[in-house]
């Protein structure tokens, strides 16, 4: 596929980023503030609630990257607009004044001296403002250099690493010449294959980034381990799929970032990228915890290779299913989009494969559902450092 | 028909991309970075997904798949037998 003149029809926002989705958001800063959001989204059609557990008496480090998330997933450009409601007004006020500073339309609410009645009265009021002037904003056509693409994959097998992931890393390579803001992440999952990751390092800072996210991980693992990670690294349904040690994991995990991608820079959890290339994001493995970063860190679009067929969604962020086993695409097609089993088969080249998930990219982009997003995957996960005060 | 492929015509296993291989099946591979054609017969059931060694190795030996380290083996393995965690093991944690 030549990616020269490809275009998309997506929703530019205020700060000049573009979107492929338009959801107004009901955006809890706390699980306190759960119910009030959930009533403001069954009172006001089209608007969506995102409920989480967290928020109360998180500190340092670990506070700063809740709100860190919470904030850019308000100002991710999949979001038109956003309803912020919290048990106090000040944190309502930080998370709202943040998501304002892209310039689209935000409102707080704090529950303290007025109940959930009130609060939901009042942010029902606005919510429905947004959701209509939301529904009159227009996708326009733009140059694929404004999407943003993330991967990450989950309940991986072998097909992953010769089937699924190459097709991904296909993707990324192509997009990778035409200014492509890229991201993979997955620290722990580079474990045996890191060497390789630093040696993609553009630069030798990027590098020694890279390799200090890497050992951060590993000292975090050595300190909390009980035996060595095998229960866990890789997954009970990863060797069910067949795979036998992280190190054959991880090497299956970066066939995701192809051949030619460099390593343009290096990101902290739920961070933004400063320019195109593609990036490393520091980040659990588990599915749902990353994506939620993703799409705080402002990803527009994902591709999800799975093997034994993992079902992950995110409220905000299209996740394209993409996958290699014949007897997973057999066995579960509901959750896939793209099936590449052919490459097995040797009736898919890899090239093909990659221009099928290109393909469905631009369809999710131009507005089509994935299956995930079909079947109401919505799982919002945030990632905690270390418990609360 | 394919019922395994081999990244890179260096490494010690293959995976098994096919339902329903028996101990004693006729297999046909495809060493797929060199795009080369191999013969194994299995010595096991193998699962769709799981490992067949496509080289003898030795107990503690080094396996290679993608070019690359993945582990030790915990026991001798021979051509052709399913290899995962019954024999096969992370050199780290």
């Amino acid at each position: 596929m030549d990616l020269k003149k490809s275009t998309f029809w997506g929703y530019k926002r205020e700060n000049g980023r573009v979107g492929v989705r338009n959801h107004v958001i009901i955006l809890p800063v706390d699980d306190l503030s759960n119910a009030a959001a959930e009533a403001v989204a069954n009172n006001i059609k089209g608007t969506l609630a995102i409920p989480h557990p967290y928020g109360r008496l998180q500190f340092g480090a670990d506070l700063d990257l809740h709100f860190r998330t919470l904030i850019g997933t308000g100002s991710n450009p999949n979001v038109a607009a956003v309803v912020v409601i919290c048990i106090e007004d000040q944190w309502a006020k930080k998370v709202a004044d943040a998501i304002a500073a892209t310039g689209k339309p935000v409102a707080y609410f704090g529950i303290e001296q007025h109940g959930d009645h009130d609060t939901i009265l009042r942010a029902s009021k606005k919510a429905k403002e947004f959701v209509q002037w939301a529904s009159e904003q227009r996708r326009e056509e733009r140059p694929l250099k404004d999407l943003w693409v993330s991967t990450k994959c989950g309940e991986s097998d072998t097909t992953s690493g010769c089937g699924a992931n190459p097709t991904v890393g296909n993707a990324f390579d192509k997009m990778y010449d035409h200014g492509v803001t890229l991201c993979f992440g997955e620290t722990t999952e580079l474990t045996g294959g890191e060497h390789l990751v630093a040696a993609r390092c553009r630069t030798d800072d990027v590098r020694k980034k890279f390799q200090f996210m890497f050992d951060r991980y590993q000292a975090v693992v050595e300190a909390h381990k009980t035996s060595d990670l095998r229960d866990s690294q890789p997954t009970k349904g990863n060797i069910e799929g067949g795979l036998t040690t992280i190190e054959e994991k991880a090497l299956g995990n970066i066939q995701k970032i192809g051949r030619k991608c460099m390593v343009d820079g290096v990101i902290d959890k739920a961070e933004t990228p400063t320019g195109p290339g593609l990036w490393f994001m520091d980040s659990s493995s588990a599915a749902a915890e990353m994506l939620t970063l993703l799409g705080a860190a402002g990803f527009a679009v994902h591709f999800f290779p799975t093997g034994q067929g993992n079902v992950v969604g995110n409220p905000i962020l299209p996740v394209i299913k993409l996958c290699a086993n014949p007897r997973t695409v057999r066995t579960m097609s509901e959750h896939i989009d793209v099936d590449v089993s052919g490459l097995l088969r040797k009736e898919m080249s890899p090239d093909q494969a990659g221009d099928a998930l290109l393909e469905c990219m631009f369809r999710t982009a131009n507005g089509r559902l994935t299956a995930a997003e079909a079947l109401g995957h919505r799982e919002f996960v945030l990632t905690r450092l270390y418990e609360s005060a | 028909m394919i019922h395994f492929v081999v990244h890179d015509e260096h490494d010690s296993v293959g995976v098994i991309v096919v339902e329903g291989v028996k101990s004693g099946d006729r297999l046909s591979g495809w060493i797929m970075d060199q795009d080369k054609d191999i013969q194994v017969v299995a010595k096991s059931d193998i699962p769709i997904g799981h490992k067949l060694a496509i080289k003898p190795l030795d107990n503690g030996a080094t396996v290679i798949k993608y070019g690359v380290d993945i582990g030790k083996t915990i026991a001798p393995i021979q051509v052709g037998e399913h290899t995962h965690v019954q024999n096969l093991r992370t050199k780290r944690w």
